[in-house]
């Protein structure tokens, strides 16, 4: 799933500085699996800034609403009528559904209130962790289910290098090295020969490098 | 003869190298590589110039490289893959060999988050084996990466970095041996103070036939205060020092020269061992020690060789 972290609240209040009306909205997707911007989230988050403006003695008026997800046209769309009354969206969808709603309604000013961080899994409760960078041509068959691109800090494809130590990557001893990890699974595979193999630079032209990119399947298309 | 570089000819005649490292200043103060060079020229075969090493701003590794030479001392230009993607790293190759650079040594490079710009974004287009393969085949098939030919090759004598002091352990020998599939004339090693450890490593290498392939250069870092190994040991990523060093250098009288004393003990016990083509003595920021380090561990004087008469780079046409 897409990870999420809320950005500060003095950030979110400079966000919707001088906004009579904010429609906070979250996202029944991956911000509500991992609870960062689905519909309780988006409750606690109104209450903290109803409780700052009545300290400020300032009047504000939050309408709330999470659809099922910010990132599909038909979901997104039931928002319109709440949108009109806002003079400020402020999401808490991921980067996507902010893009969005923006994209759903020109005329609005959509504003963040997350930080979208990566793909990643859960690892134990309150723990998710970068699992994917999104490349484009995954080559996760060759190393044995884990990603060189994403998880060893400098993407390198015929690892490790010379900083790995005791298991850890020379970046933070918190992080493990990619590396360590697919030698000891190639290893306890019986595959270690794969490694054996150069492998040749990787074309990130299917990736981000390459420009934006979009995926169409005719077979879904009427 | 691949470069006919001054490291070459020593390596291939079969004579015990000696290289040394330089790190760029932190300005544009190109005087004192000029001025550090004298420390070198005549006791060590050439000198490595560090790439932006521990991700530091420093004069760049080229620009360095080709001031060195022009003093007079062979330099081999380090290309870390860190912060440049394939189109700059063939180019500056391209102008690096223009300009009389013959070696290069291709590493990844430390991560940017060591360095005075943490911020900075962090390329690795490729890395390392995927360079070693693109300087191969610039020179040998004079062709870029994508395949398109070129009409002068870069003709370079390349090499390669091994640390047998990180992990994991067994599987530091196949990289090397990839390493030297992929290209690597030459192996700079970390810096050893752990001879047993460097040992085994060796063990394997020979058991794989590498020092036939490639020449092995053990890395020697001179330190002269016990603060300096202590600092190698907690802080530097994949580098093994012993206590009983550490123990030594603290009750050392007078660690300067201590520091001396065991760096040439270091290099005979590593000269000793069969596989080992040379040592590559890293000075960090004590450059004045090299010329009585090589002279106390026999290794003078330095070979010389007949100057070749033009550099292939200078008979190139210049284009308008
Ligand atoms: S190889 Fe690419 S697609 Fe596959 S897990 Fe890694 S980043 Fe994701
Ligand atoms: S220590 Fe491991 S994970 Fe970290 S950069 Fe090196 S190879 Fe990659």
């Amino acid at each position: 799933m897409i990870v999420a972290e809320r950005k500060p609240l003095e950030e979110i209040l400079r966000l919707i500085d001088g906004a009579k009306t904010v429609l906070l909205t979250g996202c029944g997707g991956c911000v509500t699996v991992h609870m960062a911007g689905g519909e309780k989230e988006v409750e606690v988050l109104a209450s903290l800034l109803r409780l700052h403006y009545k300290k400020e003695d300032k009047p504000i008026k939050i309408l709330t609403q999470t659809v099922t997800r910010q990132c599909e046209p038909e979901y997104v769309r039931e928002l319109a009528d709440n949108v009109d009354k806002a003079a400020v969206v402020l999401s808490m969808g991921c980067g996507v559904g902010v893009q969005f709603i923006a994209e759903n309604f020109p005329k609005a000013w959509v504003v963040p209130a997350l930080n979208t961080k990566f793909a990643g899994a859960t690892l134990e409760a309150g723990v998710w962790a970068e699992r994917c960078g999104l490349c484009g041509e995954c080559i996760l068959y060759k190393t044995g289910g884990i990603c060189p691109v994403i998880r060893c800090s400098k993407s390198l494809l015929n690892g490790p290098c010379g900083g790995s130590q005791n298991g850890k990557c020379e970046v933070d001893p918190e992080i493990d090295c990619a590396w360590q990890l697919i030698h000891d699974r190639m290893k306890d595979l019986g595959k270690l020969d794969l490694l054996l193999e150069i492998e040749p630079p990787k074309d990130w032209s299917k990736a981000r490098d390459g420009g934006p990119r979009k995926v169409m399947r005719e077979d879904m298309r009427f | 003869m691949k470069s006919g570089s001054n490291l070459e000819k020593v390596l291939t005649s079969g004579q015990f190298a000696v290289c040394g490292e330089m790190g760029p200043p932190q300005s544009a103060d190109g005087k004192s590589i000029k001025k550090k060079a004298e420390y070198f020229r005549g006791y060590v075969d050439s000198v490595n110039l560090t790439d932006n090493q521990t991700a530091i701003v420093r004069l760049s590794s080229i620009a360095s490289a080709h001031l060195l030479l022009d003093a007079g001392v062979e330099p081999v230009m380090q290309m870390t893959c860190r912060d440049r993607n394939r189109i700059a790293i063939q180019s500056d190759v391209l102008g690096a060999y223009a300009l009389g650079i013959k070696n290069i040594l291709a590493i990844s490079g430390d991560h940017q988050k060591f360095g005075n710009h943490p911020q900075s974004k962090n390329v690795y287009d490729i890395d390392s084996l995927q360079l070693l393969q693109i300087l191969k085949n610039m020179r040998d098939e004079k062709k870029f990466q994508n395949g398109e030919e070129m009409k002068v090759e870069p003709r370079l004598f390349i090499g390669a970095a091994a640390n047998p002091f990180a992990d994991p352990f067994e599987f530091r020998v196949l990289r090397l041996a990839k390493k030297v599939k992929a290209g690597a004339d030459f192996i700079q090693t970390q810096g050893v103070f752990d001879v047993p450890r460097f040992k085994r490593w060796m063990e394997m290498v020979r058991d794989l036939g590498l020092p036939e392939k490639t020449f092995i250069l053990a890395g020697i870092i001179p330190v002269r205060s016990v603060k300096a190994l202590q600092y190698m040991k907690s802080e530097v990523a994949g580098m093994s020092v012993p206590d009983e060093l550490i123990e030594r250098m603290s009750k050392a009288a007078k660690p300067q020269e201590e520091g001396v004393k065991i760096a040439v003990e270091l290099i005979q016990q590593l000269r000793e061992i069969k596989g080992v083509h040379g040592v590559h003595i890293m000075p960090v920021m004590w450059e004045q020690v090299i010329p009585q380090l090589v002279e106390q561990a026999g290794l003078l004087p330095r070979p010389r060789f007949e100057e070749e008469q033009t550099t292939p780079a200078k008979e190139a046409p210049a284009k308008g």
